[in-house]
């Protein structure tokens, strides 16, 4: 059994403290009365009302989640199927230029993809506003979306789609009767992280946004540039509370399923 | 019991249910398999057995249809099944991994290629039923693959390839993750299993045992070729070359020389050693021959004597002399005796130390003669004793190992010009009171038809 | 047929939407500015031809790279954003192996919720991230206050609009990214090689450097990697912690796209930020190659 020692728990402590402690001190400060963020004036939740007010947050919120769903769910898709031709297919020509395609993006500055795109979009006379952004979106987004899928598919044991092939199944019937459910994990997590990836993006939406469609992120970098602002405080609340549930109810509903899994397999050993 | 034995290979009229023809299949520069021709007939359980990557995985993969071959014709009912894909094909394999779809029970995945070719859900129901009963796995039907144990998995692979009552069934290892005694034990039942369904059965491993235990014809593979195509016997008690020989249990290769056996019974100088060393039992005593019908100390004798008896009796020395550790007979008198046992006529000679009496192997093949050849000998043919024994084949050494075995001991003998032959002696003694130990000298003795002669592999 | 389709989808789709953007940069940033819409000459104009094909070739050129050398302001953002990304590459090493190093020595049961914290705020709002610093790095910000008030300082410290907020920006929000590979590495350690060494005569501390850091360089270095590769084009932390003074060449390109218009300049700069990054790409991928061979 081992304990924390004094070292392990200050450097835990301190970390931890550096991680948290300006958002709780956000959380704390969107319920601060004064406008200032200097003075505290006492609790209110008058900022959440003025948010709630503001028509032109609920709808760079309202295209936001229009445009996340959009794109991950593209992404996802694409980047399922590119995954499975990067494990899967074998060799093809032009097989290192898609695999390049793929990681590339990863580590592409985002002001360059959002001006590469930009540039295109122009020159193909598409008007920007949700299409192009959704577009954008999702081609580096299906990126991360492949990367995870692939690393689940690599570790994917071949002859459960042969055995498939081998009991009668069509190709298209193992995918789904056999290879989708068991990655289906990894699919999931691929569409989680491009959802947040596109909820998250500011320099990218911002190139290739045009007037009619403004973002969430977006509105928020316009409204903080000049400085500290309660109602961005309390969006960022929030958000910040959304993602908190969100994460931890998925790691309980995971931690569940494991204990489930381990008893289940008790049993089976007892009998 | 008048039961016909199942040999359809030596039956001309026979057709078989698989035929290779010329089947070559090439990955980039590599050849898996080379020209090979096999015929396989229905209700055979087929072995393919071969160390790794001899292409006996390959092999089992093209019938599958997972692969296509490079030349050469695959027929199946005499239909060639190369264009076929694998999900038209009247044949199921069971993986070597299992391939057990995790998210299934164990009930969906036996159900799952039923499930392919019908929607009648009852023929479906009864048909999984069957195979649960077949494999004794009703009680676990609801159980998903990870909460059963390794056996049980072997069952339920087994069971869902046999499902679809294939006309062929390929096994791919299907034992190689259990452990020994629940392999053996397995092996029995998927002979059982074999015969109550009359599928026909190919099973890949490189497990030599478990060859021998279940096939009714074994084909010994190596480097992309059949070497022999044969029963477990045939294959054993007579290989056609070394590297079966050798693939094949415990063997000793002497190599040598072969020479057209003179038939002649005088030609008996041939059997005894030119100048046999006394023992230095017989330098220090030298006793007169009483002949094989005096009563000799066995080795348990002696040991009786010299460690209890010695107080009463005094040293076995003095009474020695009438107690024959047999002596080297002489040669002439070995010319004057015949051959001591009935010692078929024919065969070769091999010559295989210099100065050193060529063996006998009355089976050897006489268009053998002149040529490098291997006299193939297995261990339990070869006897061991401190006496002379009555062999047409006798060699002189020494113990330099003895592996207990339990049931048998093996003894790693150093015959005279260094060559190491292994002699398999059953264990009738306790292990403390056994009568060879290392360092003793010895006499190896066989028959004249107890090795094979092998022309020696290029 | 099925297999063509699977693999020409996210292929064409991939080349659409990253490979032809990419070339247009690269072609943009060899033409000139105009004052025109779209703002730059030439135009592949296929109607006329070769001929189009021909003029427009010839009228491309490498003066926009020409002017980047003579202009100051772009090489010292270069040699900038390199700085502030050693820098903080370096910082967030500094506070992420404790951190790491506390969470793989910490009791079993405890790890799996540590590791939860460390990942959650990276599926938080980067950009709220980098505000929540706004409201403390101020003049007037806590941080300030609280120095006054214990008395530590008398003026309040200008910390918000210089290097040093960004260096914080940098740590803070990049360092997710370096405890989880040294964690990784971490977590694999053997323990009894540490009670091996200590066995062997070696003190704690000894025992440490010699085989625990040795055996966790894996996990610094790709962690080193993870944070310098995207600080090189970090544009949001230096536009909102960062100064005036505070130049990064992702900011420079931003401005001289949206507000100098000069798209061709802006192109240029984006063919070199890259040719930039693709050392350290490069470096990585070797890094990560070795590893998987070392870890086989």
């Amino acid at each position: 059994m081992r304990r924390f020692s004094w070292f392990n728990v200050t450097s835990l402590t301190l970390g931890f403290a550096f991680l948290y402690l300006p958002m709780v001190l956000l959380v704390v400060y969107s319920f601060n009365e004064s406008r200032l963020v200097t003075v505290w004036a006492g609790f209110s939740t008058k900022w959440y009302g003025e948010l709630l007010q503001n028509e032109e947050f609920l709808d760079a919120a309202l295209v936001t989640l229009k445009v996340g769903l959009m794109s991950s769910t593209l992404a996802t898709i694409l980047g399922t199927m590119a995954a499975y031709v990067l494990v899967r297919a074998g060799r093809f020509r032009g097989r290192t230029l898609f695999s390049g395609m793929i990681y590339a993006p990863l580590v592409m500055p985002e002001v360059i993809t959002g001006l590469s795109l930009l540039l295109l979009f122009i020159g193909i006379g598409l008007d920007r506003g949700v299409l192009t952004i959704v577009l954008a979106h999702t081609t580096f987004s299906m990126c991360y979306v492949s990367v995870v899928v692939s690393s689940r598919l690599s570790s994917f044991d071949t002859s459960l789609e042969e055995a498939a092939l081998d009991l009668g199944a069509s190709p298209f019937e193992a995918f789904r009767l056999v290879t989708l459910p068991i990655i289906a994990p990894a699919v999931i997590s691929g569409w989680l992280l491009a959802f947040t990836l596109s909820l998250d993006d500011l320099v990218i939406a911002s190139f290739t946004t045009g007037p009619s469609a403004t973002t969430l992120p977006i509105k928020i970098f316009s409204a903080v540039r000049l400085g500290v602002s309660p109602e961005i405080n309390a969006l960022s609340t929030i958000l910040i509370g959304i993602v908190t549930v969100g994460v931890i109810s998925a790691s309980l509903i995971t931690k569940r399923a494991a204990v489930r899994q381990a008893r289940e397999e008790q049993a089976a050993v007892r009998s | 019991m008048a039961e016909t034995v199942f040999a359809p290979w030596t039956d001309p009229e026979a057709k078989p249910l698989i035929q290779f023809k010329g089947v070559t299949k090439r990955f980039g520069d590599f050849t898996a398999i080379d020209n090979l021709t096999l015929d396989i007939y229905a209700r055979e359980f087929f072995a393919l057995l071969g160390p790794s990557g001899c292409g006996k995985t390959t092999m089992m993969r093209m019938l599958a249809g997972f692969e296509t071959p490079t030349e050469g014709q695959i027929l199946l009912n005499g239909q060639d099944i190369g264009a076929v894909p694998p999900n038209k094909r009247a044949v199921n394999m069971m993986f070597q991994s299992y391939a057990l779809f995790p998210h299934l029970t164990v009930w969906d995945n036996i159900a799952f290629g039923l499930r392919r070719e019908t929607r009648d859900k009852d023929a479906i129901n009864a048909r999984v039923e069957e195979m649960l009963r077949l494999t004794r796995l009703t009680k676990f039907a609801k159980r998903k693959p990870h909460q059963i144990s390794g056996g049980q998995r072997q069952r339920v692979a087994l069971a869902r390839s046999l499902a679809k009552a294939p006309k062929l069934l390929l096994l791919d290892e299907p034992l190689g993750a259990l452990d020994r005694k629940l392999r053996e034990e397995t092996q029995f039942e998927l002979m059982d299993i074999q015969e109550k369904t009359g599928t026909t059965f190919i099973i890949v491993t490189h497990d030599q045992e478990e060859a021998m235990t279940v096939a009714s014809r074994v084909a010994v593979m190596d480097e992309g070729r059949i070497v022999q195509v044969a029963t477990p016997d045939v294959i054993y008690e007579a290989p056609n070359s070394v590297y079966v020989a050798d693939f094949i249990g415990d063997v000793n290769l002497i190599p040598g020389q072969a020479a057209v056996r003179e038939t002649a019974p005088e030609a008996a100088e041939v059997v005894a050693e030119p100048a046999p060393e006394p023992t230095p039992a017989a330098a220090s005593d030298p006793v007169p021959d009483t002949g094989k019908e005096a009563p000799q100390p066995n080795a348990f004798g002696i040991w009786l004597h010299d460690n209890m008896l010695k107080p009463i009796l005094g040293e076995r020395r003095a009474q020695a002399e009438p107690l024959k550790q047999l002596p080297p007979p002489a040669p002439e008198q070995i010319k004057a005796a015949p051959v001591p046992q009935d010692v078929p006529e024919g065969g070769v000679t091999i010559t295989w130390a210099a100065g050193k009496a060529p063996l006998i192997a009355a089976n050897g093949d006489t268009a053998l003669a002149g040529e490098k050849v291997v006299l193939a000998l297995r261990p339990e043919k070869v006897s061991i004793s401190k006496e002379r024994p009555d062999h047409p084949n006798i060699l002189r050494g020494k113990v330099i190992d003895i592996a207990y075995l339990g049931n048998i001991s093996t003894y790693h003998v150093e015959i005279e010009g260094g060559t190491m032959i292994k002699a398999q002696a059953a264990n009738t003694r306790r292990l403390s009171r056994r009568g060879i130990t290392w360092e003793d000298d010895v006499w190896l003795g066989f028959t004249a038809t107890a090795g094979v002669v092998l022309k020696e592999d290029a | 047929m099925r297999r063509f389709s699977l693999i020409a989808v996210p292929y064409l789709w991939l080349l659409a939407l990253f490979l032809v953007p990419f070339l247009i940069v690269i072609k943009i940033s060899l033409s000139d500015v105009a004052y025109a819409s779209p703002p730059y000459v030439p135009q592949l104009d296929l109607t006329q031809g070769w001929a189009g094909l021909h003029d427009f070739f010839a009228a491309l050129d490498f003066e926009n790279f020409a002017f980047l050398t003579t202009d100051a302001l772009y090489w010292k953002a270069y040699l900038s954003s390199l700085k502030i990304a050693l820098v903080a590459t370096a910082l967030t090493a500094l506070v992420g192996y404790p951190v790491a190093y506390g969470m793989a020595r910490a009791p079993q049961e405890w790890r799996p919720t540590l590791l939860m914290l460390v990942i959650l705020p990276f599926w938080t709002s980067f950009l709220i991230r980098v505000y929540s610093w706004m409201g403390i790095l101020s003049n007037e910000g806590v941080l300030n206050q609280v120095l006054l008030a214990t008395g530590i300082i008398s003026e309040p410290l200008q910390i918000m609009n210089t290097n040093t907020a960004v260096y914080i920006g940098i740590v803070y929000t990049y360092l997710p990214f370096m405890v989880l590979p040294i964690y990784a590495a971490l977590e694999k350690l053997d323990e009894s090689l540490l009670e091996a060494a200590e066995d062997l005569g070696c003190s704690r501390l000894a025992a440490f450097w010699l085989v625990t850091f040795p055996l966790s360089r894996g996990g610094i270095v790709a962690g080193c990697f993870l944070v310098f590769i995207p600080a090189i084009g970090e544009f949001v932390i230096p536009s909102l912690l960062g100064g005036s003074d505070t130049l990064m060449i992702g900011k420079v390109l931003w401005e001289e796209f949206f507000s100098n218009t000069d798209w061709p300049v802006a192109s240029a700069v984006a063919v070199i930020l890259l040719a930039l990054l693709i050392i350290p790409i490069v470096l990585f991928q070797r890094h990560e190659e070795k590893e998987r061979e070392a870890n086989r």
